[in-house]
């Protein structure tokens, strides 16, 4: 539509240049600010993206934590049932390892950092390792108990990153002010005692 | 496990990343793994059967140098091929900061994504410039790598997020089972070898690096190399990599200057072999090292080590039990330490016994397995690598393909 196109619908011809002008100043506007929030919208969407993935691989780490941590649990229980440590550090290793398997969602953190003292505890001499090595079948339970505290930390560390990067992302105005997350929980991070019996994941030099 | 790697530097040209990328995916297919690497290379350079090129990189200017880089809209296609066609498990990407294949590889792909740093770089304007871009493309990666500690608090203080430590491998066997050769080890070395009694007048000390690159050190060492000789005057050195030789013994009396020999740039079984044939080898880098993989290679062979008490150093030497340190840029320090060590037989045999032990932690047949933990934790229970196809945005307002 051009600015010197008759307005059938007005009366003067004088008036209507004067008139003209500010519905199409108007309709200037209107297509700026459409598209201007157009473009908003298409940040906003793909910032939502953004956060969907960020929410996505936090699930996966955290399935991945969660097998690692089961996988622990598991192997240090049949550890403690196999006869192989002598009964006191037995029952100190089944009574955390099963705690730390039945443990409720709020208790986990503490349930697991105490398997973990446990594990430290029970293989704080290289001594007890190389026994649980020497027992039929041993050196299959050391190494995958080896490995299962070597990636309790990595699968930890992972989770823990991912959950960084969302709540920076969700502290953003952006995306507190349009409600971008939904109804998402705030990401927490696994925080717990990991290390592993320094005796355990030492190499054989 | 099927696996793709993208190295960001050209391929043709010698540089840590490459050789760490190249030994582990050859580490990888020794283990009947599927290895491809994607990596800039020239179109004639004949490349190894698993590797890939994405096209010429570019020499750019950029951080302060001049940097080969891949990238632009072919680029970007020939990286979506490349994820298309392999139908990887996982991705690793070597050093993502990078503007090339690494960071195109982030944008391009989605699916479970390890990343290496192994540079510290200081952030850098272009990064700060562009932090929002490359947040939203790392955030993308599933699980980071740093190859030190050192590597991993820069990486922390920068971009926040974790990683886990794993240091560079290296074939330590290839090192340790290298012969020596009798034209660079010292007469006391020779006969101790051949069953005689070693003479303390001095031995041969070793620098590898590139010669005119001050970071690396040899200055320093010239600047230590009279005080050495005075006390040691049988002493050599010997020198090998790149490099203007003239410039480099400018600062040393004319009468010393045959008291140091240039090997120029030697091969890999030559290095091994130099290194196992040194009374003494010498890291006199001033910084930039974030890893410090020649200590390593030292240590395989079994030379004892003295190097500047960098950060990256101090780790990989163990605080200082696997090889002596001596004060970053402090000629004195380090002539003395030279010195004291070179009059030593003894000391410098128990360094070389605790630096054989405690290079195993190197030994690709432990790092190996440490990162393929780190592909089996991302990888349990995810989708295969994908490219990202961007199809959320369409499919939101109705308008996906399929």
């Amino acid at each position: 539509m051009s600015n010197a196109a008759p307005r059938p619908s007005r009366g003067a011809a004088a008036g209507a240049s004067d008139s003209v002008r500010p519905v199409t100043a108007t309709l200037i506007w209107t297509l700026w600010i459409l598209a201007a929030l157009a473009v908003i919208g298409l940040y906003l969407s793909w910032t939502a993206g953004r956060l969907d993935r960020l929410h996505a691989r936090i699930d996966a780490a955290r399935a991945a934590l969660d097998a690692q941590l089961l996988r622990r649990a598991s192997v240090a229980q049949e550890l403690a049932t196999s006869g192989v440590l002598d009964p006191a550090a037995s029952i100190v290793l089944y009574e955390a390892a099963h705690a730390a398997r039945q443990a409720e969602e709020e208790q986990r953190e503490v349930a697991e950092s105490e398997l973990s003292q446990a594990l430290r505890a029970v293989f704080e001499h290289p001594q007890q390792v190389e026994e649980v090595r020497q027992a039929p079948g041993g050196e299959a339970a050391a190494s995958e108990l080896a490995e299962a505290v070597r990636r309790v930390p990595m699968a930890r560390r992972f989770h823990n990153d991912a959950v960084g990067a969302a709540r920076r992302l969700r502290e953003h105005r952006k995306v507190r002010w349009f409600r971008l997350a939904g109804h998402a929980p705030f990401p927490l991070a696994f925080e717990m005692d990991d290390e592993p019996p320094p005796a355990l994941v030492e190499r054989p030099a | 496990m099927r696996i793709g790697i993208v190295c960001p530097y050209s391929w043709d040209v010698p540089g840590g990343v490459q050789f760490h990328i190249r030994d582990l995916a050859q580490y990888f297919i020794g283990l009947g793994h599927h290895v491809s690497v994607l990596a800039p290379a020239d179109d004639d350079t004949p490349l190894p059967p698993y590797v890939v090129s994405a096209g010429r990189a570019v020499p750019v200017p950029y951080n302060g140098s001049v940097a080969r880089l891949n990238f632009g809209f072919l680029s970007a296609a020939r990286v979506r091929r490349w994820l298309h066609d392999g139908a990887f498990d996982v991705v690793h990407i070597h050093e993502p900061t990078s503007p090339s294949l690494g960071l195109l590889t982030c944008w391009a792909a989605q699916g479970p994504m390890v990343a290496t740093f192994h540079t510290s770089n200081p952030r850098s304007r272009a990064m700060i410039a562009a932090y929002s871009i490359l947040q939203a493309a790392l955030e993308k990666i599933s699980a980071r790598i740093a190859v030190s500690e050192y590597a991993r608090r820069t990486l922390v203080e920068h971009l926040g997020g974790d990683a886990v430590v794993i240091p560079n491998g290296v074939d330590v066997d290839f090192f340790a089972r290298a012969e020596p050769r009798p034209e660079w080890q010292s007469a006391g070395a020779r006969s101790a070898a051949e069953g005689g009694g070693g003479s303390p007048a001095g031995g041969t000390i070793g620098f590898i690096g590139r010669i005119d690159e001050p970071r690396k050190g040899l200055p320093v060492l010239m600047k230590a190399m009279p005080r050495i000789l005075a006390e040691c005057p049988q002493t050599r050195l010997l020198v090998a990599g790149r490099g203007d030789e003239e410039a480099a013994v400018e600062s040393l009396p004319a009468e010393l200057r045959s008291r140091v020999e240039f090997l120029g740039m030697i091969s890999d079984e030559d290095k091994a072999r130099f290194l196992r044939s040194l009374d003494l080898y010498v890291a006199p880098n001033t910084g930039g090292e974030s890893f410090g993989i020649i200590l390593v290679e030292a240590l395989s062979a079994g030379a004892p080590v003295l190097a500047s008490d960098l950060d990256a150093f101090t780790q990989v030497l163990d605080q200082g039990t696997a090889g002596e340190l001596f004060a970053n840029e402090d000629a004195d320090a380090l002539a003395e330490a030279a010195v004291r060590l070179l009059k030593d037989p003894e000391r410098r045999a128990g360094l070389s016994a605790r630096g054989s032990v405690h290079v195993r932690r190197f030994d690709w047949s432990t790092v190996g397995a440490d990162i393929m933990s780190v592909y089996e934790t991302v990888t349990a229970g995810a989708a295969a690598v994908a490219t990202d196809e961007r199809s959320g945005l369409r499919a939101r307002f109705g308008l996906a393909r399929d």
